[in-house]
């Protein structure tokens, strides 16, 4: 690998009381890609990217976006340094419309660009509703929208932000086999702008989509690799029980 | 007086204000460890518990300690059937959301307060004690009923502990209070053991002022004082936690007692009142309680 | 989005100004004054609206705020003998620093501690008076000379004793708050503000500074509530430590939630139809707290977005 890491993680654990749900994690992954962060239920992944984008706080070990130390930085900060998360529970403005939820994200963007111009903004706004198929709903207040669109809320709100890192936490949930495909096609398109760090469960998803695959298991990184060789790794079809694609 | 007798007079004052601060307080820490709310009338039910002992003693004519033992039962019950008609009527419908609550607990506040202005009066009228006893240690003479109130406190703090450690009902307070959810999974009636534990927490509240008012008496705005010394107690001794709540209560009250004896009560109340507000400010979960879930 | 209705919005509130205004003339002595007062008041509703409706923090104790103006112009004349103006600069920066100070404490709490926390503030602040009642007179408080309630604006001496200078003056500071918490709340400050009350952790994780965002806020609305506070002592000469206690935190509440807490002509509705409706029960009963009790309690359960909050909700949807 030519280009340095874009996240590395030294040693990084989060324990919750006698928990270890994050234990002693190394990671990189390179600018560019698209990797899924596969395992079973509890292994720990939401965690671990929460300690990326600085949701949770690590109990050790050190975090570095694009070479430079965050682990100390806040949140808030680490949006502004490129990146955006997605939550694996629903978080949107649920009395503000599918519009004015996309537009808190980008104009947040647009100010720290030092923009004025009222249409670009707009412009920006639409085009992140346009590319996650919700124009058409751009006027629906979020608490009314299928379970399926608001979480497509959440990646739209996130592409407002035009990040380096888009973490997305399992966002395939509740939608419909016709929609999972224009997402695969959304996440190719993405892929090539910006780096995906991809939290998944299905399967046929993570093998049209990934670069490659990092398996965790009980806080721990199981498995690292191409989706072929860990499709075939023992261990990993152990961890799901036998099942893997 | 020395020092030293002057000393042991103020901490048996201050014994007797911790152990009725220590019931009133219970109250409040119980309804906030089950049931996650504030209920800031809870000063009121205290002061509804003083009043309705006053309008019991005074109908019953006779011996003074007949007048007592029927405040003693009748105050705690009219206390807790007016937390349940508030409970069911205004609480279970805001679904007991903190905020809301606090701001219906405030309407009733008021509205307890100014019903007991209305008929009862803006004066302070006593209560007679049922007995007067003087317990004669050699520097001084000491009233055997504050010495009974001290007692009395520890026998309900230890029914309660036992009641909440030991008993099914109490299995099942505490159940609801880890987490209702899974407690409905198991067909326990939250809406049920919500309803009672307010109660409760009212009636011990109540309880707590038919102890002292013969000591000080009855007045329409003397729920005040006792609900932010139990605000104190809860917060240092931590939400929800009894032997917390029973600790943070001889401590205060104690400091309260030995403190008025040497100081200014205002600067007191000023010192005291901004080192918890510090005390929530830096450390949320008090002394001894837990970080909430 | 809503840029359309900006020039209703903006018609609406200079209406509302101008009826005020012309009641200067129409109303009779007794309620020409209660009318000021309520000016007065109801800008520190608006202080309180912009932290509880718009960033959706209850404080419970916000009569903190109105104190620090009330007794920092007080005190400035009655014991430093400023003049009004200076001692009404006083009164706000007091207020500001108060703050400032409260914010950076208070916030680190959220929900019910924030709420716990902001009263037993209050509460010292409360107690602090009574214990310095050699300088405060405590709760009997102290009047103001009528001499040092005047401003010498170019040569032209304003009576503030005067009812309708005091009127005008009222009037002209309700006129600010009001177009103020009006521009905030349609700029993108003020919509970061909604967001941090709808979703916290979102909007912190769109990149905003949510600490930041919520202590201005804190300081904005501390010192609005100050102003109002100062104001009322050069208006209306009084200073008493009532003002400080935790009757006076609840009522802005009152005020807000049944007038409609985030919008901008809600405080005004709220504190003119309390301030009536206390005054006419109060020639009844004694008891008219009573009143207020009630009034919480029905808010509460039944109508939550009081009274401009549910005309927006069924037919005004522009109303700010």
């Amino acid at each position: 690998m030519s280009a340095p890491p874009l996240v590395e993680t030294k040693g990084l654990s989060r324990s919750f009381g006698g928990l270890k749900a994050v234990d002693n994690v190394d990671f990189a992954l390179p600018p560019g890609e698209v990797r899924a962060l596969i395992g079973p239920n509890g292994a720990g992944k939401t965690t671990f990217v929460s300690l990326i984008c600085g949701r949770l706080e690590p109990s050790s070990g050190t975090i570095a976006f694009d070479g430079k130390d965050i682990t100390d930085l806040p949140a808030h900060r680490r949006v502004r340094q490129g990146i955006a998360y997605t939550f694996q529970i629903t978080s949107v403005f649920a009395n503000l419309t599918a519009y004015d939820n996309v537009a808190l994200a980008a104009q947040r963007v647009h100010e720290d660009r030092h923009r004025r111009s009222e249409r670009v903004l707009r412009r920006s706004i639409l085009d992140a509703l346009e590319r996650t198929g919700l124009a058409d709903r751009a006027a629906q207040q979020a608490k009314h929208l299928a379970y399926g669109h608001q979480r497509l809320l959440e990646v739209a709100m996130g592409l407002a932000l035009q990040p380096r890192l888009l973490i997305l936490d399992e966002p395939t949930q509740g939608l419909s086999d016709g929609e999972i495909d224009n997402f695969v096609g959304l996440v190719k398109e993405i892929a090539r702008k910006a780096t995906v760090l991809l939290i998944e469960h299905n399967m046929d998803c993570v093998m049209r989509l990934a670069d490659s695959i990092t398996v965790m298991e009980a806080g721990r990184i199981l498995a690292e690799g191409a989706p072929a060789a860990i499709r075939a790794d023992a261990r990993v079809q152990r961890a799901y029980l036998g099942t893997a694609a | 007086m020395a020092f030293g007798p002057h000393l042991l007079l103020a901490t048996l004052e201050g014994l007797v204000t911790a152990a009725v601060l220590a019931l009133t307080a219970l109250g409040l820490s119980l309804v906030f460890g089950v049931m996650r709310i504030v209920n800031v009338a809870h000063g009121e039910f205290f002061m509804l518990g003083a009043v309705v002992a006053w309008f019991v003693a005074n109908a019953i004519g006779a011996h003074p300690a007949l007048g007592f033992v029927a405040a003693l039962i009748v105050s705690p019950v009219v206390v807790g059937i007016v937390a349940l008609v508030a409970e069911r009527l205004v609480l279970r419908r805001l679904n007991y959301d903190p905020e809301a609550t606090i701001v219906a607990t405030i309407g009733l506040l008021y509205v307890l307060q100014q019903l007991a202005l209305t008929f009862y009066g803006p004066d302070a009228r006593p209560v007679a004690a049922p007995f007067s006893v003087r317990i004669s240690l050699p520097w001084f003479g000491y009233s055997g009923y504050k010495l009974a109130v001290i007692a009395a406190s520890l026998a309900v703090l230890a029914a309660t502990w036992f009641l909440l450690a030991r008993t099914r009902i109490g299995l099942v307070m505490r159940a609801t209070q880890y987490d209702r959810e899974t407690a409905q999974a198991f067909a326990i009636p939250v809406d049920r053991v919500y309803a009672g534990v307010f109660a409760m927490g009212a009636m011990l509240a109540g309880l707590a002022a038919v102890l002292i008012v013969p000591i000080s008496q009855a007045h329409y705005l003397m729920g005040l004082d006792p609900l932010l010394l139990s605000f104190i107690v809860v917060i240092i001794g931590g939400l929800g936690s009894l032997t917390g709540t029973v600790i943070a209560a001889l401590v205060i009250g104690l400091g309260d007692g030995i403190i008025s004896a040497f100081f200014q009560p205002t600067l007191a109340k000023m010192i005291a009142t901004l080192l918890v507000a510090l005390v929530l400010v830096f450390r949320p979960q008090g002394l001894f309680g837990t970080t909430a879930r | 989005m809503s840029a359309a209705a900006a020039p209703k919005v903006w018609l609406l509130h200079l209406a509302v100004i101008g009826l005020l205004a012309a009641l200067q003339f129409l109303l009779p002595d007794y309620h020409h004054g209660v009318v000021a007062k309520v000016m007065v008041l109801a800008v520190f509703a608006i202080g309180y609206n912009l932290l509880f409706g718009y960033t959706g923090l209850l404080s419970l104790g916000h009569a903190m705020f109105f104190a620090a103006g009330l007794y920092g112009t007080g005190l400035a004349i009655q014991h430093l003998g400023w003049s009004a103006p200076l001692a009404l600069l006083a009164g706000v920066v007091v207020g500001a620093l108060l703050a400032l100070v409260i914010g950076l404490l208070a916030l680190r709490t959220t929900g019910v501690a924030f709420m716990i926390v902001t009263m037993m503030f209050a509460q010292v602040l409360y107690l602090t008076i009574l214990y310095f009642s050699r300088w405060t007179m405590g709760d009997q408080g102290f009047v103001l000379p009528q001499g040092v309630r005047a401003v010498d604006l170019a040569g032209l001496r304003l009576d503030l004793t005067d009812p309708a200078t005091r009127y005008w003056c009222a009037l002209s500071l309700f006129a600010v708050a009001l177009f103020a918490s009006l521009a905030v709340v349609r700029s993108r400050y003020g919509r970061v503000l909604i967001a941090i009350r709808e979703n916290e952790e979102r909007t912190r994780m769109l990149g905003y500074d949510t600490f930041s965002s919520k202590l201005l806020a804190v300081v904005a609305s501390g010192t609005i509530s100050a102003a109002a506070g100062a104001s009322y002592a050069l208006l209306f000469g009084y200073v008493g430590a009532s003002f400080a206690s935790i009757q006076y935190s609840i009522l802005p509440l009152l005020w807000v939630l049944l007038g409609g807490a985030a919008t901008t002509l809600g405080p005004l509705a709220g504190t003119l139809f309390m301030q009536y409706a206390v005054d006419i029960a109060s020639g009844f009963t004694s008891a008219w707290l009573l009143l207020v009790g009630l009034a919480l309690i029905l808010l509460v359960l039944f109508f939550p977005r009081g009274m401009l909050g549910t005309l927006r909700e069924r037919w005004l949807g522009w109303l700010p």
